[in-house]
């Protein structure tokens, strides 16, 4: 009976951080918040998004990202706001850069080489 | 090849190894170089603070700090130290006006001006995500330096010859 209670909690208990009063009243806005939400990192609870997060920063960036979606910006530029406040660290998406290039082509080249070893016939 | 491999192995261990050393908890500022982002508050004593008071044609130091933060009380002597060569400013954040008050009479006031960020957005336009944070402007208006944290004893000297090389 534990067990079973424990699996449904798991299932239908979606961990949010966000408080009621926080929600915004038009269901679409709020999605996009929400959105936006899980992409921007919480910079002082490390790999945790603003979303999930109970910091004071993660909840100022909540109601930043909702005061900028009713005065009619875009995910797009919330997000672009914030990065240029914050830096890459801010994204948990790294953006696709010269010096960031690494991190994408990195593990697809291990990869290969990796593959390369392995099927290899002896 | 192995050799290749091996070489490839062990890069990536020294890559890992130096990563260690490194502090996830700072995050470097955006801001360093450029202009100071516009903001306008209400000031401490009710007139009114925004980015043009910063522009003084003077190197100065603006302080995000609250009278509810405990490293900004430890950090405020050495902060009134450095007052008594370079303007300071400051932006209070989420703070009520009354406790500010009783604060800055218990532990002196260094502050030229200071802003009453009471919804904390002007802490996020500067890019700051934890008390106390400064900032050393040059006599243009840049960002020239960002500490995250306290001004401890430690950091005075650094703090002291980057104002004096912008001078």
């Amino acid at each position: 009976m534990t067990l079973i209670f424990i699996l449904l909690n798991l299932i239908f208990f979606n961990v949010n951080a966000i408080q009621p009063d926080e929600i915004l009243e038009n269901k679409e806005l709020e999605k996009t918040a929400r959105d936006i939400g899980k992409e921007l990192r919480c910079l002082v609870c490390q790999n945790e998004d603003i979303q999930n997060s109970n910091a004071d920063i993660a909840k100022d960036l909540r109601a930043l990202v909702r005061k900028k979606l009713l005065e009619g910006e875009s995910k797009s530029q919330i997000i672009d706001y914030v990065h240029s406040r914050y830096g890459d660290f801010v994204l948990f998406s790294p953006p696709f850069r010269i010096d960031t290039i690494g991190l994408w082509i990195l593990p697809i080249i291990f990869f290969l080489i990796l593959s390369f070893f392995f099927f290899r016939k002896k | 090849m192995r050799y290749l491999f091996l070489f490839i192995f062990l890069s990536c261990i020294y890559i890992f190894y130096e990563g260690l050393k490194k502090d996830p908890k700072e995050i470097p500022s955006n801001l360093i170089s450029q202009k100071i982002p516009s903001f306008s508050l209400t000031s401490f004593s009710g007139t009114n603070f925004s980015d043009l008071d910063l522009k003084k044609n003077e190197v100065i130091i603006l302080n995000f700090f609250a009278s509810w933060c405990p490293p900004c009380s430890i950090e405020h002597r050495f902060l009134t130290k450095l007052g008594r060569n370079v303007s300071i400013y400051g932006i209070a954040k989420k703070n009520e006006h009354n406790e500010l008050s009783s604060w800055l009479n218990k532990l002196g006031n260094p502050y030229t001006k200071i802003g009453m960020d009471y919804e904390g957005i002007t802490s996020i336009d500067w890019g700051v995500y934890g008390l106390p944070e400064t900032f050393i402007i040059d006599k243009d208006g840049y960002i020239k330096y960002k500490h995250v944290g306290p001004i401890l004893e430690r950091d005075m000297k650094k703090i002291k010859s980057i104002i004096k090389n912008l001078k």
